[in-house]
């Protein structure tokens, strides 16, 4: 081992914004080198129910609001795999940070908070949204697309990454195990999403039953969603984006106030 | 990222009345663990200083306090004058950790892992190539730049720590059990490259347990047990602090208990058949012990020392408390 002459470091981009793009970067280059495990099995899952639900059985149920059953439930479909992938990738990859300790790296680092947070983050979105598209490249082969309102789509589909994205990522510093973080997907997440109005209208549901979906924080995306393609929703459009950004707030508000008091995270 | 080693007298760390105490596993308030008491201690800019002390004694929960890793119950702590608690941000990139437990990516490349941690601290990846070439050339790690971090050995993995720990050039090294499980090869370099770094102008603050590797390295030490430090000072100031020395005799033929019987008076005690230990007190001589041994006839084939001086002091103050 020897030594050589230190070297002047600087670098022209704000040292914030240098840590966020390594982070991104570094997120980004996990979910193409595991790609099998990251970007195919939704890919594989949702043609199966494109398969079954909207061409096998689809076929033989009545249009909605004027949309044959397949197209309808395309949108819900999409937002199901946008969910579970910013989910289960921030989860996964900030537990497996954890775990094998190299959290430790951001720890120790100049980094504030936010930034680490936005990094995690980052890795959701991405991921998500490679999904989506990929998804709907394959309903392609199932039906024809239908779009109403791209940056409606666009807003809710990312907006619902963020979200799940920072879900994630609590449940992720809550964590101690990994039951901990198989737990809220399986026994949360899974029912939310399939009663959050995928594969059905709410107002075709009985009164008790529809006003109880409207607790469903899924109902609003799934449904915002939707109307970005098919121009129909069962909640208003409003409201959705509402619910959205006020969970986000909600979320992020816990995620900094976990990073700020170091629970899960720190002795 | 950070600036030039010259400081102006600003002391690389300095605390004030620093306590950790950890909650009980039961969570019950008021019955937790309290691994560092009221601990005060500043430590000037360009030292090489060790904490020494057994496991357990807080050595790992102080460095884990400065580096951002353990939240603090009390107390006040600076890195080169920027308060933890004021500016967090600016006192962690004056610092570079190497931590006791392995704590690597396994699947990120060795490059991948010190070229991502410079971009932790703000610098680009283009910008940090050429040192981090030159980093792993220098701790012998360039060949296996491609490889994943699961691979590498125990010592590899060390080194690939401390490359990472030194990627942004920081003002203070804190190196926590730097060799534990290092053989004695490795050891011996790590310990070269550190003194090197250190007359270059980087901060040196580890902790061990292994008494030698204080001895060795550090000006300054400081004896930490129960959370308290109960003996600071220079190496040399420690070691003549010393009331008594010991050696080691190895003898000729085995001495028997009847031998033993009549050196009993003499500082003298049998630690095997073939090696005896004599103890002196200050002002003592061998000479005296040396002349009864070869009147009874055990005759001395070699005299040794009993390793680290450092070990006795510690022992003698950790027997005290």
């Amino acid at each position: 081992m020897s030594i050589s002459t230190a070297s002047n470091l600087t670098s022209k981009r704000s040292p914030i914004v240098v840590g966020f793009l390594t982070m991104l970067r570094k997120e980004t280059s996990r979910i193409f080198r595991i790609w099998s495990q990251t970007l195919l099995p939704p890919v594989v899952t949702t043609s199966l129910y494109f398969a079954i639900f909207g061409t096998f059985i689809g076929s033989q149920i009545a249009k909605i609001e004027g949309f044959s059953y397949i197209q309808f439930i395309v949108p819900g479909l999409v937002m199901m795999a946008v969910i579970t992938s910013s989910y289960s990738n921030v989860v996964s990859t900030f537990f497996g940070a954890k775990m094998q300790r190299y959290l430790e790296e951001l720890l120790v680092s100049p980094l504030p908070d936010w930034v680490v947070i936005a990094g995690f983050v980052s890795g959701g979105i991405v991921r998500s949204l490679l999904v989506a598209v990929l998804v709907l490249v394959v309903s392609l082969f199932f039906t024809h697309l239908v779009i109403f309102n791209v940056l409606v789509i666009f807003a809710a589909a990312f907006l619902t990454s963020v979200l799940f994205s920072l879900a994630g990522l609590v449940n992720g510093i809550y964590a101690k195990s990994f039951d901990g973080i198989n737990i809220v997907p399986t026994f949360v997440l899974t029912p939310l999403t399939y009663l959050g109005g995928v594969f059905y209208s709410v107002n075709r549901l009985p009164v008790f039953f529809k006003e109880l979906s409207l607790f469903n924080p899924i109902l609003y995306m799934v449904n915002a969603f939707r109307y970005g393609f098919l121009g129909i929703t069962d909640v208003s459009l409003y409201t959705s984006f509402a619910v959205m950004i006020v969970l986000i707030l909600v979320l992020l508000a816990l995620a900094l106030w976990l990073f700020k008091k170091g629970n899960g995270l720190k002795s | 990222m950070t600036d030039s080693h010259v400081d102006n007298g600003v002391p690389a760390l300095k605390i004030e009345h620093l306590r950790k105490v950890y909650a009980s596993r039961t969570g019950a308030t008021g019955a937790g663990h309290e691994a560092l008491k009221d601990v005060s201690l500043t430590i000037p800019s360009g030292e090489f200083f060790a904490f020494l002390g057994p496991n357990g004694a807080g050595k790992s929960t102080l460095i884990g306090i400065l580096s951002g890793l353990v939240v603090k119950s009390s107390g006040t702590a600076e890195v080169c004058g920027v308060s933890i608690d004021a500016n967090p941000e600016k006192a962690k990139s004056f610092i570079g950790l190497v931590p006791q437990e392995f704590n690597l990516n396994w699947f990120e490349t060795s490059l991948e892992i010190i070229v991502n941690q410079a971009g932790y601290y703000g610098i680009a990846r283009k910008d940090i190539m050429p040192r981090a070439e030159q980093l792993l050339k220098d701790l012998g790690l360039w060949d296996k730049r491609h490889e994943q971090s699961r691979t590498l050995s125990g010592g590899m993995k060390r080194r690939l720590m401390i490359a990472r720990a030194l990627i942004h050039e920081p003002k203070v090294l804190l190196l926590d059990e730097p060799t534990a499980g290092v053989d004695v090869e490795l050891r011996r370099e790590m310990w070269e490259y550190l003194r090197t770094l250190n007359e270059q102008g980087t901060t040196i603050i580890l902790t061990t347990h292994y008494l030698e590797e204080a001895e060795q390295l550090c000006r300054q030490v400081a004896i930490i047990n129960h959370g308290e430090i109960i003996k600071q000072g220079t190496v040399k100031s420690l070691l003549t602090s010393l009331n008594f020395v010991t050696l080691l005799l190895d003898v000729v033929a085995p001495v028997s208990t009847a031998e033993m019987t009549l050196v009993r008076d003499y500082p003298i005690t049998k630690i095997d058949d073939m090696t005896l230990e004599l103890k002196l007190a200050p002002g003592e001589t061998v000479n005296d012990s040396f002349r009864k041994l070869t009147a009874i006839g055990v005759q001395i084939a070699n005299i040794r020392n009993t390793g680290s001086r450092l070990e006795e002091v510690f022992i003698n103050l950790i027997e005290k408390k």
